[in-house]
């Protein structure tokens, strides 16, 4: 299933390297990043694959949304259909 | 069928062409701007799917036993509606968007329990109660009865019945259909249901008078609504159906900030783009939610439907427009704008709509709603004319608690014959606050909000209400 990674926080050294150790971790697969800083907040969007994951889409919600809090980063997980369904015809 | 094209057969360009453009689509699918957008409606402007109703048939519940009747209304909706929280859940947690009510409506009482002959009918709200309970949902509406033109003896049982399956139970939620265009209006039913609606606020004087809150009283009422109190499942609908309700009065007001100061042809513009993102995205969930309970697909219902929590109200959609506040001149040409674009613009984003599309204007449940009656700038005059263009009608209104049945039942009178002969639906959910008088205000809770008590007109219509019999139906109805 493709999904949408969100990733925002206040900017510092390794947000990326420890987004991707955690998601390599929880067996999903980047394919595409795009990441910026607003406002000195530090904004990433992952497309990624989750179907090599062996947790349930919720679980993976709840662990990103978990692991994301020990960073110190809202990181969350929404499978791409809504985003589509919402901005293309 | 075609035989599917080999890779090797192709010319070298193709694949890479093919690369190509599958890497474009994979780089629009990753735009921060919309990404960031429709999170921050949800986030920031309280977007959410309102509901998720299952539509559930009762027609084969019917016994000539009214105990067994009941044990057949629980089992079925047990088992159809087993999955719907867990389901609703899960949706929830994949797309990352709120689904704040899970929900049953079921075939309006009256024709299930008819066939049990002369018993009380709470004790079919009781096995509703329960049912809702045990699957987990927060309201089951259908608790009905469809009297436009008249009542059987099922009817009336049931409307008499109506305060005491409210006040004794917590889930159940009752409606009457009292008026059609096609029909006219049912007076003597418009008459009991104005005595039903005083007997179930004095029932549940200690709580404001809260049973009201569960009871409306419809005018042309539509049979796949998904919202509450008004939601049953009607004669027409299949075995099974899902409805979803969504909602959004955040994300059109903070559209239409953008463009203040903007003309009108804008504003609509605006609106109904908002509208379509919003219904998509309810279509998406319906369309999911249908497939995972393996239940048909029924309707979108697109309405802006206000809750208490700031920055979630549809009067402040109306103040953005520029008016000082809700219930000002001007009110109700801003209400149908917002009815009209916001129907308009949903309409193409789903394949079926329905329900009661528009926007609501329930007083205790939005924040800018009460703080308007509040002020004295938001009458019961406004209001009623208001309901002649929005989506329902006089929605979550306390009155004085001795205001008469009469005059309750004048002013369901006046709502459904706005509803008749604008070929609408309209309703009223009004709350008679036992011992409360103007200037107070009744704390519901929750979504139902507070209500501050507001005045009638005065006067009374004893004797217009003790005619009885039907008003007719409007010239307009023969359409054939």
């Amino acid at each position: 299933m493709k999904a949408i990674v969100t990733v925002v926080g206040r900017d510092r050294v390794g947000i990326i390297a420890s987004v991707s150790a955690l998601l390599a971790s929880l067996g999903i697969n980047i394919l595409d990043v795009s990441q910026t800083i607003l406002d000195s907040y530090f904004t990433m969007m992952m497309l990624v694959d989750t179907s090599a994951a062996a947790p349930s889409f919720s679980e993976l919600a709840a662990e990103l949304e978990k692991a994301g809090g020990e960073l110190s980063l809202s990181v969350r997980i929404q499978r791409e259909d809504i985003f589509d369904a919402m901005h293309k015809i | 069928m075609r035989a599917p094209c080999s890779p090797q057969v192709r010319p070298p360009f193709a694949g890479v062409a093919e690369i190509l453009y599958n890497n474009i689509k994979v780089k629009t699918m990753l735009n921060i701007n919309e990404i960031l957008e429709t999170n921050a409606m949800i986030d920031r402007q309280h977007l959410d799917v309102r509901t998720i109703t299952m539509g559930i048939s009762l027609r084969d519940c019917s016994t000539d036993d009214a105990e067994r009747t009941a044990a057949k209304i629980y089992e079925k909706v047990v088992t159809r509606a087993a999955n719907l929280v867990r389901v609703g859940e899960e949706i929830e947690r994949e797309f990352g968007i709120p689904i704040v009510n899970k929900r049953v409506s079921v075939t309006p009482v009256s024709e299930v329990a008819a066939a049990s002959g002369d018993c009380d009918y709470v004790i079919f709200a009781e096995a509703l109660d329960r049912a809702a309970k045990t699957v987990g949902v927060n309201f089951i509406g259908g608790f009905s009865a469809l009297v436009q033109k008249g009542m059987t003896e099922a009817d009336v049982r049931l409307i008499r019945a109506i305060p005491r399956a409210l006040a004794g139970t917590e889930r159940v939620c009752a409606s009457v259909n009292v008026a059609t265009t096609r029909a006219g209006i049912n007076m003597d039913a418009v008459r009991l249901m104005g005595e039903a609606i005083k007997a179930a606020a004095e029932l549940t004087a200690e709580s404001g008078g809260f049973a009201c809150a569960k009871l409306v009283v419809f005018a042309n009422a539509v049979e796949d609504n998904p919202f509450m109190a008004g939601a049953f499942h009607g004669s027409g609908e299949p075995e099974c159906a899902i409805n979803v309700g969504v909602s959004g009065p955040g994300v059109v007001r903070a559209a239409i900030e953008s463009v203040r100061g903007a003309p009108f042809d804008v504003l609509a513009e605006t609106i109904k783009k908002t509208a379509f993102r919003v219904t998509r995205m309810g279509q998406l969930v319906a369309r999911e939610a249908s497939e995972r309970l393996g239940v048909p697909f029924g309707i979108v219902d697109l309405s802006l439907a206000p809750t208490p929590a700031a920055g979630d109200s549809v009067a402040e959609i109306l103040e953005e427009m520029g008016l000082s506040a809700v219930g000002t001149h001007g009110t109700t040409a801003a209400l149908a704008l917002l009815n009209d674009a916001v129907k308009k613009g949903g309409v193409m984003a789903s394949g079926h709509v329905g329900g009661l599309s528009g926007a609501f204007i329930p007083v205790s449940e939005d924040a800018g709603m009460i703080a308007a009656a509040r002020s004295g700038q938001l009458t019961l005059a406004k209001l009623e004319a208001m309901t002649a263009v929005c989506s329902v009608g006089l929605d979550m209104i306390a009155v004085p608690g001795d205001t008469s049945a009469a005059t309750i039942a004048a002013i369901i009178a006046d709502e459904a014959a706005i509803g008749v002969v604008n070929n609408k639906t309209t309703a009223v959910r009004i709350i008679p606050a036992p011992g409360r008088k103007v200037g107070d205000t009744v704390e519901f809770g929750g979504l139902l909000g507070s209500a501050p008590v507001m005045p009638t007109s005065g006067g009374g219509a004893e004797d217009f209400i003790a005619r009885g019999g039907r008003i007719p139906a409007p010239l307009h109805s023969l359409r054939n």
